[in-house]
């Protein structure tokens, strides 16, 4: 029995249509369009499904869209405009923070919840918030520096 | 994976939400860290998803020498608590602080996370050492259980059908207390291998540990060692093993804890 509800993603308000079984990021995947949440692990492990509810950090494969009914969600596509580059995924191509790029919508998003609430953090801070995001090529090294950059570079 | 069809209520009330889990297949639903990936792997098949989570149980409160933690309460947050810092409560944020990752502790909630009673999970300790009780209500009317008569095994509770967990009580341990959750954890997952909460008052020290049995485990004599505690062993880390990582996370919460009663700890 599919459901209406109304999200606010990223910034716009959006109507669609779910089942009480369907989550979050399939809602955003194949009801939005918007594939920047991927489907990695589909465990709750690997991180790349992360998106931002309230602001806060989440794994949309685990949360039910209806869960999300009314909130405001941010995914990697509203961080900026088309053509341009949110401070947070500038760094990371200053840095080498993505290889593949499979994690790094997940990877950004988490920083930004990271940032959000300490906008100054040291390396063990940036890898303790990143311990749910994999990922599987550049190595966690250069990642930890672009957060580092994108906290410098936004302070 | 999807999970197999149910049908979703939102309670708007503690009693609405006790009214709706009176059938007989359905789940209450906090911040869906275990729930969900259960019934996505189609181990847990409810009928019916009560989801708790626009209820207002969330946050801390002072009330008679005690702390009341509402049952919504996310790890997250309770990472971060002020008023859990000193007063030998300081394990609470310890334990919180190192539960699954970033985005699992800004949805898993204190309530959900005990009453689901993995075996692994580390707040058990925590709430076991702390003497903390978990406030129940139905519609019966509410109780308080104790933690340590609350876990009865594997995801197994005394809590009946029907009933839910909408707070859980802190008492206040003695001035010149202090309090430390350690754990030696499995590197993919971060549930505990070992895990130990100590609260060390000048009274004396409470230990209990967790992953090492069915459920939290109270320590009577932490230096007279666990011979007689049955611990299991498995894959990750062998019975021998575990014993052995055991009395180290024992030794390190009563360090920890010992420090801080006595001031000199962070």
């Amino acid at each position: 029995m599919p459901e209406r509800i109304q999200l606010v993603v990223n910034g716009e308000p959006r109507t669609l249509e779910v089942e009480p079984r369907t989550l979050l990021v399939h809602a955003l995947r194949d009801g939005l369009g918007l594939t920047g949440a991927h489907v990695g692990c589909d465990t709750s492990q690997c991180g790349a499904c992360t998106v931002l509810v309230e602001g806060r950090a989440v794994k949309s494969c685990t949360l039910l869209a209806l869960q999300a009914e009314g909130a405001e969600v941010t995914t990697i596509e509203g961080l900026a405009p088309a053509d341009e580059l949110h401070p947070v995924q500038q760094a990371f191509v200053e840095h080498h923070g993505l290889q593949c790029g499979f994690c790094t919508p997940g990877m950004i998003l988490t920083a930004l919840d990271l940032l959000s609430r300490d906008p100054d953090p040291d390396e063990a801070a940036i890898r303790h918030a990143l311990r749910g995001n994999l990922c599987r090529c550049t190595g966690y090294q250069p990642i930890v520096e672009s957060v580092r950059a994108a906290a410098e570079a936004l302070s | 994976m999807i999970p197999a069809p149910f049908r979703y209520h939102r309670a708007t009330s503690v009693e609405d939400a006790l009214e709706a889990l009176r059938e007989p297949d359905s789940k209450a639903l906090a911040g869906g860290m275990s729930l969900l990936p259960l019934m996505k792997l189609r181990i847990g098949r409810p009928e019916l998803v009560v989801d708790l989570g626009r209820l207002e149980l969330a946050g801390i409160e002072r009330a008679d020498g005690a702390y009341a933690i509402g049952a919504l309460t996310t790890w997250d947050a309770l990472s971060r608590v002020e008023e859990l810092r000193g007063e030998g409560l300081e394990a609470i944020a310890d334990c919180a602080r190192g539960i699954g990752d970033l985005q699992v502790r800004n949805r898993g909630t204190i309530g959900g996370g005990l009453a689901h009673a993995d075996p692994a999970a580390d707040m058990p300790a925590v709430a076991v050492a702390l003497g903390l009780e978990l406030v129940a209500r139905s519609a019966e009317g509410e109780r308080t259980i104790a933690a340590s008569d609350f876990f009865l095994g594997p995801f197994t509770t005394a809590l009946a059908a029907g009933e839910l967990v909408t707070a859980v009580r802190v008492p206040a341990p003695p001035p010149g207390s202090g309090s430390a959750y350690a754990k030696v954890e499995h590197p993919a997952s971060g549930f505990a291998l070992a895990g130990a909460a100590a609260l060390v008052t000048p009274a004396g020290a409470r230990v209990a540990l967790t992953g090492i049995a069915g459920g939290p485990v109270p320590v009577a004599d932490p230096e007279a060692g666990f011979g007689g505690i049955e611990v299991y062993g498995d894959r990750f880390a062998g019975e021998e093993y575990r014993r052995h990582l055991a009395r180290v996370v024992v030794r390190r919460a009563l360090e920890r804890a010992r420090a801080r009663a006595e001031g000199r700890g962070s």
